[in-house]
């Protein structure tokens, strides 16, 4: 940004004067900080997963937050559902179907203030060739340079056909999956006050 | 604890309802659970397969809190004595037997616990009462303790058929009271009648 070329006492008086005004946008996705956690019910027993990979785009404004986007892309093969049994049942038919539908995608709708650093994210999310409409509270906090997003919400595996076949009474495998999120951005080092 | 604890010593009385009672309900509970692992491990994963699992837990969780209620019965319950004619040796192994049967109707439990713990999967004692993992999750340690879970049982069930060889041995050979008095339904008769 240009006042990097300014003197000293001229950074410190802009500073002083304008803190808050001074536009950041979160928007580089920072995936070794991010997690994307699930916990299923198996006969009544929680069983944690987690997926290892997926790619985010953030532009997070936190003075703008109706002008937030977001995308999230998850690698279906990368999951962990609690034992190797299970990751293999998973990637197949009933399941994900992971060589059909190797990836899930959500993308954002909009953005509302819940007040405070909360905030209500809507979005339309596609598992398996299904989507469904799908809202979340989010929570910020910011540090310094990133901010990280977190959240948690149910998702009904039957919305998605998640478990086709012997697996779609709900008897063994509940239908809710409580799912967790934290998804990290910075602002980018060199991003200048105009909006990418 | 309602009787006495001074159960009369001498050989030919019986043991207590509630002793024979917890003896052949442990008993039949140990052999389908036994039964139900030996099935269940090999089969794909499905539904059923979830489902056999969890009763096997929780059936593994009931035994070992009958065992325990067992085990506070014996402490507080003097077993009638053995006849009087057995060999010191016969003494000294029926007494092993059923210190090492004891030791693994506690460690057996304990150790299907702790792999469950291991490998990531709480035991829910019939869906309802979470027990505590007593371990993190550990991929090494679940097999170790897999390992451990089939080799103590294997070798509780060699136990089992020493004890139920002794206890034929006594009642068809020996011609003796030692099967008869933790018989059921078999009142006050003794021994050598069939």
């Amino acid at each position: 940004m240009n006042c990097r070329l300014c003197g000293p006492a001229l950074a410190a008086a802009f500073l002083i004067a304008a803190p808050a005004v001074q536009a950041i946008e979160f928007n580089q996705f920072q995936a070794n900080r991010s997690a994307l956690s699930f916990v299923s019910k198996q006969m009544n027993v929680p069983v944690e997963g987690q997926f290892k990979s997926f790619r985010s785009k953030i532009a997070f404004d936190p003075a703008k937050p109706a002008a937030a986007r977001a995308e999230l892309e998850i690698d279906l093969a990368s999951i962990d559902a609690g034992s190797k049994d299970a990751n293999d049942e998973v990637a197949g038919k009933a399941w994900f179907n992971t060589k059909e539908f190797p990836v899930a995608k959500f993308v954002a709708t909009s953005v509302k203030p819940l007040g405070g650093n909360r905030f209500e994210l809507a979005g339309k999310m596609t598992i398996k060739g299904r989507t469904q409409d799908l809202t979340t509270p989010v929570t910020m906090r910011q540090e310094g340079n990133s901010a990280s997003f977190e959240g948690s919400l149910v998702l009904k595996r039957a919305d998605y056909a998640l478990g086709e076949g012997m697996w779609a009474d709900f008897g063994t495998v509940a239908n809710e999956v409580q799912v967790k999120f934290r998804l990290v951005a910075t602002a980018a080092a060199a991003a200048a006050p105009a909006k990418k | 604890m309602t009787s006495p604890p001074t159960t009369s010593p001498a050989s030919g009385t019986r043991f207590t309802g509630v002793a024979i009672g917890l003896h052949w309900l442990i008993a039949v509970a140990i052999i389908g659970t036994f039964a139900l692992g030996l099935y269940m491990h090999e089969l794909p994963l499905s539904p059923q397969k979830l489902k056999l699992y969890s009763w096997h837990k929780w059936a593994g969780v009931t035994i070992f809190l009958c065992v325990l209620l067992r085990l506070l019965w014996r402490l507080l319950h003097r077993p009638p004595e053995l006849p009087a004619g057995m060999p010191a040796w016969q003494r000294k192994a029926a007494e092993a037997t059923h210190v090492l049967l004891y030791l693994l109707m506690v460690a057996v439990p304990l150790s299907g616990w702790l792999m469950s713990s291991a490998k990531g999967f709480q035991t829910v004692w019939f869906g309802m009462v979470p027990l505590p993992d007593l371990l993190d999750k550990n991929k090494e340690l679940g097999d170790l303790l897999q390992e451990v879970h089939e080799v103590l049982n294997f070798t509780m069930a060699g136990l089992v058929l020493a004890h139920l060889g002794a206890a034929l041995k006594h009642h068809f050979i020996d011609r003796d009271d030692v099967l008869v008095r933790m018989a059921p339904f078999l009142g006050r008769t003794t021994g050598d009648t069939k």
